[in-house]
C-alpha cells in the first residue's frame, strides 16, 4: 500500500522580552540555577500574575506578519497537570480565544511552493528545567526558565513529508527572527518544535491517529524523528496493528521515538479561564502602531529581489535567510546599483563563507557593506581582477589599512596594468625572449599562444589585464 | 449525571490524592449528595447567557517589560524541603 | 483599654497616655490568658510584635503617626507575613515561614500598625465552623460549645474576646460575615478588587476578597482605609481614587431605601434570628429608612453555583502544594508520583481534599460545560438579580446566617448542611458586591445574631454609614462575652 504522511507542527518560540510573561524576573539565558526565579515564578502561596506588555506586542507582530486575525478579547486559561518543573501545578496558556488565529506561511521545497496554514498562535509561560544529573538518585529543578514568554505557533496538518516540515520550520525560524520577536537560538531552546505525525493510505480522506513527538531541537532531528515515526506507524499498520494516540519523545542518540510517561494526564488538562487574569483587549490603535513597526517581510523582499533585481528565486531565498543578511546585501547594492548580481554573488559566496568559517553572525562582520561595495567597484571598473579581489577581501577582513580596498590595492600593488603601451612593451620583451614559440604559433601550433599568454602574465606578476593581453598579442603575432 | 466509583478514583489520581477503596466509597457517597445539590443548576435554561468569569467587568492591565526582581534564591530555598547546588531536589524525573 | 474603639486608642496613643509597646503587651497578655481555651491564634511572635510597637512609638514621637499607628491588629493566617509562620490553617504549610509580605500586611506595616499574631482559620479558608483547621478549632467566646463560624473564626473570636482591637479576614462565600455574625462583631467584605489579593493565599480567586473585622462600623472604616487601594501586583485590583471610608459615618440616613428580599425571609431562617433581624429593621424605620420588598429570584442557585466555581478554582490553586519548593513533604515515598500523592494526601485535611475532588471533577473532560460553564452563566443571572434590585433600593438587608452558632460536631459530618450556612452570603461573592454583618442581638442560648447588609458596588462608605448610625442608637456592638474575664 502507498502511505501518505501527514504532519502538523507546534513550534514554541521564546519571545525576546527582558522580563518574564507574568513577573518582573529577568529572562536572560545562562544564569546560576534559580537566581532568576522570583516569588511569582516559584509559585509561592499568594502570588499573582500580571501580563507583560512586550510579550503581547510580539504576539501581535507575529499575527500581522502571517496575515492572521488578532483576537480581542483574548483569554488566558490554566492548563492543569503535575510536573516538578511546573511550579503552580498549572501552566498559564490560552485555550479558547488565543491572541492570534489563522494566517499562513509560504514554503518552498525544491521548485515547488506551498502554503502552510496556521491554526493559531497563543501566548503561554515556559516551564522550568529538570536536570537529570544524579543527585543521590534525585533530579534537580531549575526554575529560571519558568515564566519565560512563549508564543506557541500551531500549524494545520498541511505538510506531507519531513522535507516540507523542515522547510516550514525554517521559514518560521527566519520569520520570527526577521520581525525581532525571538532570537531563534535552538541550542538555548528559544525555538522548539513538536511534530504531530500520522499516516494514512494515499488517497484516504480521514486522518490517521496521530502521535506528538517532543524534544526536536534541531532541523536535522525534526527530519529524522518524523521519518522514524512515520516508518514506525506504517510498520504497525502494515502488521495489522493500530496507533495509540500519545506523546512521544525523540531520542537523538538512538534515533528513535518512545512513549513519554510524564504525559499520561495529557488527555485531561482541565482547561478553564484563569481567574487571576482578566480578558486581554487589543485595540485597533495598538494593532496599527505595531503594523507601522513591522519591517518589510521576507516574502515581499524575495519577490522584490526577483522582480526588481532580476535575481533567481534561489538566490533571493539565500539572501533572505536572515534580515541582517538581506539588509547587508541591500546596503551593498545601494552603493553599486548597476552590479546587483556581483553584489549577490559576493554576499552569498565570499562573505557568507567567511562568516561560516569564523562562526560569527553577519552583524559582527568586520567588512561593512560600504567597504564591500568599494571593493566590488574596483572589480567592475577593471582596476583589479576577481582573483586579486579575494586577496583584498582577506586583507579587509583582517582590518589592514583601515579596511580600505583602494589602500590595500595600492599597498599590495595589485592594480591591473591596463595601459596599452605598457602591455605592448611587456609583450615585446616576452616575444623577443621566446622566438621559438612565436615560430611554432606562426607555423600553426595554436597551443603556443596560451604558453605565451602565461609568460606575459608571469612577467607582469599577474597584473596585466588578461583581455588586453589577448587582443594585443594576437595583433602582434599577425604582424 | 451520576458519579461512579471509577470517577472518584480517576479524579483523585488527576489531583494526586491517594484514596483507598473504603475512602473512595465514602467519598462517592458524600460527593453524590453534593452533586444532587449542584444538579439544581441543570433546571435553568442558560442558552443565551454569557458566562461570567470575573466579579468585575474589567480588562487586563499590562506590565511594562522591565526587570524588577532580584535574586532571592537563598531566602526562598531556606524553606525548601530539599535543595542542593541551588536546585530543588525531587525524586528522579522520568520523561 | 481592651474595650476601647480604634479612635479612642489612637487618641490615647497620640496624647502619649499609653505607648504602643504597653498596648501591645496588654493585648499579648490577654491573648496568652485566653488562647488556651479559645484557640483563636495559631502563631504569636512576641519579639516581632514588640519590635513593631517600638517602631510605632518612634513614629508617634516624631509626629509621623497615621490613624492606626501603634494599634495591634490580628492577622488571619491566610496572609503571608515575612518572617512569620503562615499556615493557612493547614498541615501543608505547617513549616512555611513566609519570605515575603502580602500587600495587606505591607499596608498595615507602612502605617505602623502592629501585627499581634496570626489567627486560626478553617484549612485554606474552606469551612464555616473552623472545624477544618489543622491547628484545632476556635471556640466561640460566647459559648465554648459553639463554633465561631468560619473560615475567619480565629479573627472573629479574637475581636469578640477582646484579644485584639481589630483583625483582618477574608471572605470567599461568607468567611468574614458569617463568623462576625456568630461571634457578635462587625465585619465587611468590600467590593471584589478593592483590597489586593497579592500575598493572600488563594482559595477561589474570582471570589476571594479580604476585609476587616472589628467591634464597630467606625473601626471598620479606619481599617478599610488602610487595606483598600490599588495594587499593580494584582491584575484584578481596581484602579480608583482613594476614598475615606470614615467620611460619611455621621451622615443621617435620610431617604434610605432598604430592600428586603422576599426569598431571604421565606423559609429556612430560624425564629430567633428572624426576630432579631426584624427588630433591627424596625430600628432602621425609626431612623427614617423606608422598607421595600424586593426579589432575588435566583437566590436558591447561589449555593450550587458557588460549590461548582469555588472548588474548581481551588482545585487548581492548591496544585502548587506539591512538596517541591516549600511546605510539607511526606517523609517516605517511592518515586515522584508517590511523593506528590503522599505529600498531598497527608498535608491536606478531609474537607480540602473533598473540595479538590469536586473541583477536579467539574473541570474534567466531558463535564466542563454541564458544570463549570453552566455555573458561570448562572453566576451572571445571580449578579443581574442584584442589578435589578438596586434599581429599587439603596441597600439590601437580611440575616447573615440562617441560625445562631451551632455546636461543634453538629454539622461536621454533613457537608451539605455545613455548605448551607453560606446561603445568604455567597451570592454577594458571586456578584462581587460588598457585604457586611453587624451584631443586632441574641438568639437561642444567648448566641449572637448578625444583620447582613449588601450594598451596591463601591458603596462601602454608605454601608458603613448605615451600620454606624444603627450602632449610635444601639449597643449590641459593645457587648462582650460575660463568661470571659473582664477586659
Amino acid at each position: 500500500m502507498q502511505w501518505e504522511i501527514v504532519i502538523g507542527l507546534e513550534v514554541h518560540t521564546q519571545l525576546s522580552t527582558q522580563s518574564k510573561i507574568f513577573s518582573g524576573a529577568s529572562t536572560a539565558y545562562g544564569a546560576q540555577p534559580n537566581t532568576q526565579a522570583c516569588a511569582v515564578d516559584i509559585a509561592l502561596p499568594g502570588v499573582l500574575p500580571v501580563l507583560n506588555y512586550g510579550a503581547v506586542e510580539r504576539a501581535i507582530k507575529f499575527g500581522l506578519a502571517v496575515g492572521a486575525k488578532i483576537n480581542s478579547p483574548s483569554i488566558f486559561a490554566r492548563k492543569n497537570y503535575f510536573y516538578p518543573d511546573l511550579p503552580k501545578g498549572y501552566q498559564i496558556s490560552q485555550f479558547e480565544l488565543p491572541v492570534v488565529e489563522g494566517g499562513s506561511i509560504k514554503i518552498q521545497v525544491g521548485e515547488t511552493e506551498k502554503i502552510v496554514r496556521l491554526t493559531r498562535a497563543h501566548l503561554e509561560e515556559d516551564a522550568g528545567k529538570s536536570l537529570h544529573e544524579d543527585f543521590h538518585g534525585m533530579s534537580g529543578i531549575d526554575l529560571n526558565r519558568a515564566g519565560t514568554p512563549l508564543l506557541e505557533i500551531v500549524s494545520e496538518p498541511d505538510m506531507r513529508s519531513s522535507a516540507e516540515a523542515v522547510a516550514y520550520a525554517k521559514a518560521l525560524h527566519t520569520l520570527v527572527r526577521w520581525i525581532g520577536i525571538c532570537d531563534g537560538n535552538m541550542q538555548e531552546g528559544s525555538f522548539r518544535c513538536d511534530a504531530n505525525v500520522s499516516v494514512r493510505p494515499r488517497g484516504a480522506e480521514r486522518l490517521g491517529t496521530r502521535c506528538e513527538i517532543k524534544n526536536l531541537n534541531s532541523f536535522r532531528f525534526l527530519e529524522k524523528a518524523i521519518d522514524f515515526e512515520a516508518r514506525r506507524q506504517i510498520e504497525i499498520l502494515e502488521d495489522g496493528g493500530s496507533i495509540t494516540q500519545e506523546t512521544r519523545l525523540y531520542d537523538a542518540n538512538r534515533d528513535e521515538t518512545r512513549t513519554m510517561r510524564s504525559k499520561e494526564d495529557a488527555h485531561d488538562y482541565r482547561y478553564f479561564p484563569d481567574p487571576d487574569l482578566l480578558p486581554l483587549e487589543i485595540s485597533k490603535e495598538w494593532i496599527e502602531r505595531v503594523e507601522v513597526m513591522l519591517p518589510e517581510l521576507p516574502e515581499a523582499r524575495h519577490n522584490r529581489y526577483v522582480e526588481d533585481f532580476g535575481l533567481s528565486s534561489y538566490d533571493a531565498s539565500v539572501l533572505i535567510a536572515t534580515r541582517e543578511m538581506a539588509d547587508y546585501f541591500e546596503n551593498t547594492v545601494k552603493q553599486l546599483p548597476a552590479q546587483v548580481k556581483l553584489c549577490a554573488n559576493w554576499v552569498m559566496g565570499e562573505v557568507s563563507g567567511r562568516l561560516n568559517k569564523e562562526g560569527i553572525e553577519i552583524a559582527q562582520c568586520p567588512v561593512s557593506p560600504a567597504q564591500l561595495a568599494e571593493l566590488l567597484t574596483r572589480i567592475s571598473d577593471g582596476t583589479i581582477s576577481g582573483k586579486s579581489a579575494k586577496d583584498v577581501f582577506d586583507s579587509m577582513w583582517q582590518g589592514e589599512h583601515d579596511g580600505s580596498a583602494d589602500a590595500i590595492i595600492a599597498a599590495k600593488g595589485l592594480k591591473q596594468i591596463s595601459d596599452d603601451s605598457e602591455i605592448e612593451k611587456l609583450i615585446d620583451e616576452v616575444l623577443a625572449a621566446h622566438s621559438q614559440q612565436v615560430t611554432d604559433y606562426r607555423s600553426g601550433k595554436e597551443k603556443a599562444f596560451n604558453s605565451l599568454v602565461g609568460q606575459i602574465m608571469k612577467a607582469s606578476r599577474g597584473k596585466a589585464n588578461p583581455g588586453q593581453v589577448n587582443t594585443i598579442l594576437k595583433k602582434k603575432l599577425l604582424e | 449525571m451520576t458519579l461512579s466509583l471509577d470517577d472518584v478514583k480517576r479524579v483523585a489520581n488527576l489531583a494526586r490524592i491517594e484514596i483507598s477503596e473504603d475512602e473512595a466509597q465514602q467519598a462517592l457517597m458524600q460527593l453524590s449528595g453534593i452533586f444532587d445539590l449542584i444538579e439544581q443548576m441543570q433546571t435553568v435554561d442558560t442558552a443565551d447567557i454569557e458566562p461570567m468569569s470575573h466579579a468585575q467587568d474589567m480588562i487586563q492591565r499590562l506590565r511594562e517589560d522591565v526587570v524588577t526582581e532580584s535574586d532571592q534564591h537563598m531566602l526562598f530555598q531556606s524553606i525548601a524541603p530539599q535543595v542542593e547546588a541551588g536546585l530543588y531536589l525531587v525524586p528522579k524525573v522520568i520523561e | 483599654m481592651l474595650n476601647a474603639s480604634l479612635k479612642q486608642l489612637a487618641a490615647q496613643l497620640a496624647e502619649r497616655k499609653i505607648s504602643s509597646l504597653e498596648l501591645t503587651k496588654a493585648f499579648l497578655k490577654r491573648i496568652k490568658a485566653l488562647n488556651q481555651d479559645l484557640n483563636a491564634f495559631i502563631t504569636l511572635n512576641e519579639e516581632m510584635s514588640l519590635a513593631q510597637a517600638q517602631i510605632a512609638d518612634k513614629m508617634i514621637a516624631s509626629g509621623q503617626a497615621y490613624p492606626l499607628t501603634g494599634i495591634p491588629v490580628a492577622q488571619k493566617d491566610i496572609f503571608c507575613a515575612k518572617g512569620w509562620l503562615t499556615t493557612c490553617g493547614s498541615k501543608m504549610l505547617s513549616n512555611f515561614i513566609s519570605p515575603y509580605d502580602a500587600t495587606v500586611i505591607e499596608r498595615f506595616n507602612q502605617v505602623g500598625a502592629v501585627n499581634i499574631g496570626k489567627t486560626n482559620m478553617d484549612e485554606f479558608a474552606m469551612g464555616s465552623s473552623n472545624e477544618t483547621s489543622y491547628y484545632g478549632s476556635v471556640k466561640n467566646p460566647w459559648d465554648i460549645a459553639a463554633v465561631p463560624g468560619g473560615s475567619s473564626g480565629g479573627s472573629a473570636c479574637a475581636v469578640a474576646a477582646r484579644m485584639a482591637p481589630a483583625a483582618t479576614a477574608t471572605d470567599t462565600g461568607g468567611s468574614i460575615r458569617q463568623p462576625a455574625a456568630l461571634c457578635g462583631i462587625s465585619g465587611i467584605k468590600p467590593t471584589y478588587g478593592l483590597v489586593s489579593r497579592y500575598g493572600m493565599i488563594a482559595f477561589a480567586s474570582s471570589l476571594d476578597q479580604a476585609g476587616p473585622m472589628a467591634k464597630s462600623a467606625e473601626d471598620l472604616a479606619f481599617l478599610l482605609n488602610v487595606m483598600a487601594g490599588f495594587d499593580a501586583r494584582d491584575s484584578t485590583s481596581l484602579q480608583r481614587e482613594p476614598e475615606d471610608y470614615a467620611c460619611d459615618l455621621e451622615k443621617p440616613l435620610g431617604q434610605l431605601r432598604i430592600g428586603l428580599p422576599k426569598e431571604y425571609f421565606a423559609k429556612g431562617m430560624s425564629n430567633d434570628v428572624a426576630s432579631a433581624v426584624e427588630a433591627a429593621i424596625a430600628e432602621y424605620r425609626k431612623l427614617g429608612a423606608t422598607i421595600v420588598e424586593i426579589s432575588l429570584p435566583n437566590t436558591g442557585l447561589a449555593i450550587p453555583v458557588y460549590y461548582v466555581l469555588a472548588p474548581a478554582e481551588a482545585s487548581s490553586n492548591l496544585s502548587r502544594f506539591d512538596g517541591v519548593r516549600y511546605g510539607y513533604r511526606a517523609a517516605q515515598y517511592t518515586d515522584l508520583e508517590d511523593m506528590y500523592k503522599k505529600t498531598r494526601t497527608q498535608g491536606f485535611g478531609a474537607e480540602v481534599k473533598r473540595r479538590i475532588l469536586i473541583g477536579t471533577y467539574v473541570l474534567s473532560h466531558g463535564y466542563y460545560d454541564a458544570y463549570y460553564l453552566q455555573a458561570q452563566k448562572l453566576r451572571r443571572l445571580i449578579a443581574s438579580d442584584f442589578t435589578e434590585a438596586f434599581k429599587q433600593c439603596d441597600v439590601i438587608m437580611g440575616p447573615t446566617s440562617p441560625a445562631v452558632a451551632f455546636n461543634f460536631g453538629e454539622k461536621s459530618n454533613d457537608p451539605i448542611q455545613m455548605y448551607l450556612s453560606d446561603i445568604y452570603t455567597s451570592a454577594a461573592n458571586l456578584a462581587g458586591l460588598p457585604g457586611m454583618s453587624i451584631p443586632v442581638g441574641f438568639g437561642d442560648k444567648n448566641r449572637p445574631v448578625g444583620l447582613h447588609i449588601i450594598g451596591n458596588y463601591f458603596r462601602e462608605a454608605q454601608m458603613l454609614n448605615i451600620a454606624h448610625q444603627y450602632q449610635q442608637v444601639t449597643d449590641w456592638h459593645l457587648r462582650a462575652p460575660a463568661r470571659l474575664p473582664e477586659a
